[in-house]
């Protein structure tokens, strides 16, 4: 087993079926190497995507979120990347409101021929999200001390 | 729940970076997970048969294969599963090929992170539901876009097999690119004498309709059950009364029109028909030369139209057609070899395009078949062909083959001999690319028997000499430097994406590739077909082809739509959205964002709610996320199962000691 030299980041995707999750597979096909950290979750279209996904990622604990769809007017639906483009970018501001750094989540466009761009895409993210570092947790204490209090309370 | 997971090898596609024993090992441990195992090839019969016992032995209610990508075999594996007597909907991929060991060679990261996605993909399926597929009627006609001789062999595969067909042709007439041609390889066919026929019989087809100086204006609907608005232009001429007698393109006064089919070599008028086997064979008047549409003044044609037949106030007009399948042959266009500065841009006459070329050659072409030279009306004597002219070079970002100009240049290469015993040609090549049969016999004939000069190597420039043009390029068999003095320069254009193909694309629900060909479902098993359920392609639209290709492939996808008819009915996708009635308040939010019309009110017990309409529903989702209440809910893709993935993912420890 090699050793890995830089510990991996929990990144989720949101891809859409048709483009970018085809795009992703032309990636794979093409053999295009790309960081570990990435784990995908195939979605029908990105308009399927509900803000509440990337958020309840982003407090579970995922260090960054990447969301691709079809290039807008080319989606398989007709027009349901621009109810995602529009929902994310309302959410990409929302997200500093709720202490969250809006640099952990990024939406982008990826066809479905693609792959050399998927590939540039993840690296480039993947090495973003390092950068930014782990997302920031609770202090381990401070949970103790809050279970704590909570055991009290009941 | 009971959960069976399976890991593929894949041979070593996955096995040789990813631990598939111990992601098994891993699942084993995964909630709801009552077997796991791994497997060579998952896909294979024994494969499939160790799933299948499986599940009966282990009393499975769901199986998650972890493999190659879902949008590979995910239908093989549902087939699978049912046949075990599962619901189909009972089945979840990990993907661990494409998106793991093909772009990872760190065996200890693949690996955790292949038990990764199989996490996710359990906790998916414990959320899944058994779905069962809604039937639907269909409508069994086909709309072909594009009459090139794809699209005609598609139409005419069709209309044969008693389904009735709608040809919607861009052009004046039929034909496409073929019919400009003279000779076809590598049998030096005449090409009108072979596509003609075919041309006849599309017009007599009394199953087809066909609209030509027509485009798809808009296309509604999905598979069984498109709606599509054909846009007819104005041709200011009443076609149903058109006899196609040529009396009025004989008195136009209008001489100068652009002659579109002989490649603008020579003009034509301002009325005219394309060419005499044109199909249909109507009149049409270009209205930039026109003196009546753009002076006012003239009439000629309505005064000597025997038939009354011109309208000068003539609109375009909008008639809806209603299909159960479409079949796109747009073909493509040549390059635009005036982007190359360095073989004059344009702006030498005689150097041209090899259409141009074949129309000079053409017994049916503006000179009657006698090769001269656009500026001085001269026979050539040396004939310089320039081979890869918009194919193979990256700084014109066309860095694909285009297939078919090597053969081209050799036929023409041939015919310039035939037509000028005493010329002399010369080819200059990268490599010539001959494989299909007969062509490379056919290029060596070219060379051999009609002492055609190859000569490997780029063109680096061209440049006018006195009434000659000099053609400089290298040698590179030689190696040195050649200058060849020419008469006459034809450019072997490549191909490239016909202009408007994005448009359709999105009009069709399409992908295309970064060149602007359209995507096929899979380059090797599903050719013909398009991620769109309905929708198939022919010919060059997909990529250059030649004609035995496109005539193969236009009938390949004739054959598709026969197979898709071949039912009275279809099932429909049942991974649609589905209405909550206790939750949903009525807002019709879900209803102003469907795209397809899916989602209609209903009275229930005196309250407004929403309703979805089964066999129209594409399963987009767009809705779910649009619900304020949650109520509206896209199933297999319901927000409990990707907050399930979701979870999976992030919940677990990072790091988990594996050993």
């Amino acid at each position: 087993m090699s050793a890995i030299t830089v510990p991996e980041l929990r990144i989720v995707g949101f891809l859409c079926n048709w483009c970018s999750y085809g795009g992703a597979d032309t990636a794979g096909v093409g053999r295009f190497q790309q960081p570990t950290d990435l784990r995908i979750i195939r979605v029908p279209c990105s308009g399927r995507i509900d803000p509440l996904f990337v958020l309840k990622s982003l407090v579970n604990g995922a260090d960054g979120v990447l969301v691709s769809g079809c290039h807008p007017r080319d989606c398989h639906y007709s027009e349901g990347n621009f109810y995602a483009r529009r929902r994310l970018e309302v959410l990409k501001r929302f997200l500093p409101i709720l202490g969250i750094d809006e640099r952990r989540f990024e939406y982008t466009w990826v066809s479905a021929s693609e792959g050399q761009k998927w590939k540039n895409v993840v690296q480039t993210f993947t090495e973003h999200i390092h950068e930014l570092g782990p997302a920031p947790r609770l202090d381990a204490s401070l949970v103790k001390t809050a279970e704590a209090l909570l055991t009290d309370a009941a | 729940m009971r959960i069976g997971v399976f890991v593929c090898h894949c041979g070593s596609n996955i096995a040789g970076t990813v631990d598939v024993e111990r992601v098994a090992l891993e699942a084993r441990a995964f909630p709801d997970v009552a077997f796991a195992s791994d497997t060579m090839y998952a896909c294979s019969e024994p494969g499939q048969a160790a799933i299948i016992e499986a599940i009966r032995e282990h009393r499975l209610d769901g199986v998650v294969v972890a493999s190659c990508t879902p949008r590979m075999h995910e239908p093989t594996f549902r087939k699978t599963v049912e046949r075990a007597g599962l619901n189909r909907y009972m089945f979840e991929m990990a993907n661990i090929r494409e998106h793991v060991s093909w772009i990872g060679k760190d065996t200890e990261a693949n690996t955790r992170k292949a038990a990764d996605l199989v996490r996710m993909a359990v906790a998916k399926l414990a959320n899944d539901r058994t779905l069962t597929p809604k039937k639907f009627s269909i409508n069994k006609r086909v709309l072909v876009i594009g009459g090139g001789v794809a699209g005609i062999q598609a139409a005419l595969d069709c209309a044969d097999g008693g389904l009735e067909v709608v040809l919607v042709e861009k052009t004046a007439t039929i034909g496409g690119k073929m019919a400009k041609l003279d000779k076809t390889f590598p049998t030096v066919d005449c090409s009108s004498c072979i596509l003609g026929p075919k041309m006849v019989d599309v017009a007599q087809h009394p199953n087809i309709t066909l609209y030509a100086s027509s485009e798809v204006a808009d296309i509604g609907g999905y598979v069984g059950n498109f709606n599509v608005s054909v846009r007819k232009k104005a041709t200011y001429v009443d076609w149903d009364a058109c006899t196609g007698c040529g009396q009025c393109t004989e008195k136009c006064p209008s001489k100068k029109a652009t002659d579109r089919f002989n490649e603008e070599i020579g003009t034509t008028t301002a009325i005219n028909i394309p060419f005499p086997q044109a199909i249909p064979k109507k009149a049409s008047i270009d209205p930039e030369f026109c003196i009546k549409l753009t002076k006012g003044k003239c009439g000629v044609c309505e005064k000597v139209c025997p038939t009354r037949a011109i309208r000068y106030d003539q609109q375009d007009e909008v008639v809806e057609e209603a299909v159960g399948a479409i079949i796109v042959a747009t073909g493509y266009d040549l390059f635009d070899w005036t982007r190359y500065g360095e073989y004059g841009g344009g702006r030498y006459p005689d150097v041209i395009t090899s259409l141009q070329y074949e129309r000079l050659l053409s017994a049916s072409g503006p000179t009657g078949g006698h090769v001269k030279r656009p500026s001085d009306g001269k026979e050539p004597e040396t004939v310089v062909f320039v081979q890869c002219v918009g194919s193979r070079d990256k700084s014109v970002g066309r860095p694909y083959c285009s297939g078919f100009c090597c053969m081209y240049t050799a036929k023409q290469a041939i015919l310039t001999k035939d037509h000028m015993p005493e010329s002399q040609s010369y080819v200059f090549y990268m490599d010539i690319r001959a494989p299909g049969k007969m062509y490379d016999e056919f290029t060596r004939r070219a060379m051999e028997e009609y002492g055609t000069r190859y000569i490997r190597g780029r063109v680096a420039m061209i440049y006018p000499k006195g009434d000659k043009y000099v053609v400089r390029g290298a040698d590179t068999l030689m190696g040195g430097q050649v200058e060849i003095e020419a008469d006459l320069v034809v450019l072997a254009v490549g191909a490239e994406a016909s202009e408007g193909a994005a448009r359709l694309a999105e009009k069709l629900r399409i992908s295309y590739d970064s060149y602007g060909f359209y995507m096929e479902s899979h380059i090797k098993l599903r050719p013909v077909e398009t991620n769109t359920a309905g929708v198939y392609l022919a010919g060059s639209c997909q990529g250059p082809k030649d004609i035995p290709a496109s005539v193969a492939q236009g009938g390949a996808a004739a054959s598709k739509v026969q197979n898709l008819f071949s039912k009275d009915q279809l099932e429909s996708d049942p991974q649609i959205s589905n209405v909550a009635i206790k939750r949903c308040i009525g807002c019709g939010k879900c209803i102003q964002t469907c795209p397809f019309g899916a989602i209609e009110t209903v009275d229930f017990r005196g309250m407004t709610k929403a309703s979805v309409i089964e066999t129209v529903c594409q399963g987009c989702g767009i809705c779910t996320s649009t619900c304020p209440q949650g109520a509206i809910q896209l199933q297999h893709f319901t927000d409990n199962q990707i907050l399930a993935e979701v979870n999976a993912l992030c919940q677990q420890s990072p790091f988990r000691n594996y050993e």
